[in-house]
């Protein structure tokens, strides 16, 4: 569904665009939820090709720990839903990922020891959550036992380093 | 898009060719063959991701799986191919000091094993 809401229409500023998908919580979804969001971000030519980048790997990450949270309460079918909300505004793409899913506690995740350490190498998992801080200008995580809503922003441009 | 996992030998090696995108979707399939070509006996790997257009978290778990199975049979999972959005990702995590990499199977296959 594409929509456009708000924004003022009598002025320069054009109105906000929407795309807004309501899937099954399904890996098998999963491209096409980096698909739809990739190109509603690329209609931007001043969305920088790296940054459409971050922003297919921050939704993929937001998607996956919302499907396995589906997966986690043990009877997910096609009743569980994800809906991933795209806010085209003029200088960022604001992404929501919500979901009904068992939620998480972020306090609760691993600690992952230094690459050095071969150690590291027993855990396969405890990136998702590191990736998405990383690659996002702005990212929140609300979640409970009944839900997550994700809201990750990415700007046009990545910002300049602090010197 | 799927992942395609080809199994082929080259010099003596057992290289996967990867292409397409691995995600939580695809990673289970890539496990599979992980498991499947070790119970065969080599433990000298290479992973050829040139053809990988997309990598996330999940993808990376199974290849740490990959490289701590090898490496605890004494052989290793080299890494090949490792291109643009791919090697961000793998850089971003730091895995690329955890894994052996190699920028083409020529010089994937170059390192022995």
């Amino acid at each position: 569904m594409v929509a456009e809401a708000g924004g003022a229409r009598d002025g320069p500023a054009r109105p906000a665009r929407v795309v807004e998908l309501d899937i099954p919580a399904r890996a098998d979804y999963l491209d096409l939820v980096r698909m739809v969001v990739a190109t509603a971000a690329s209609l931007e030519p001043s969305f920088a090709d790296d940054r459409i980048a971050d922003v297919r790997l921050a939704v993929s990450e937001a998607c996956t720990n919302a499907i396995e949270a589906h997966a986690a309460l043990g009877h997910a079918d096609e009743h569980d839903r994800i809906v991933v909300r795209c806010d085209l505004a003029d200088d960022r793409i604001e992404l929501e990922v919500v979901d009904q899913g068992g939620g998480f506690d972020l306090d609760d995740l691993d600690a992952l020891p230094a690459v050095e350490d071969p150690e590291r190498l027993a855990f396969e998992r405890g990136l998702g959550i590191g990736l998405i801080r990383t690659v996002t200008d702005e990212s929140e995580f609300s979640t409970s036992d009944v839900g997550t809503v994700v809201r990750l922003v990415v700007y046009h441009t990545r910002a300049a380093p602090d010197l | 898009m799927d992942l395609s996992i080809q199994v082929v030998e080259r010099s003596g090696r057992t290289v996967l060719l990867l292409a397409g995108e691995l995600d939580v979707a695809s990673a289970p399939a890539l496990r599979r063959h992980l498991v499947e070509v070790l119970a065969d006996g080599p433990v000298d790997l290479v992973a050829d991701l040139s053809g990988v257009s997309f990598i996330d978290s999940s993808g990376l778990g199974i290849l740490v799986g990959g490289v701590r199975r090898t490496r605890a049979r004494g052989g290793d999972l080299v890494l090949c191919g490792l291109e643009g959005n791919v090697r961000d990702v793998v850089e971003l995590t730091g895995l690329d000091r955890a894994f052996t990499v190699r920028a083409t199977l020529e010089e994937a296959l170059a390192g022995g094993g």
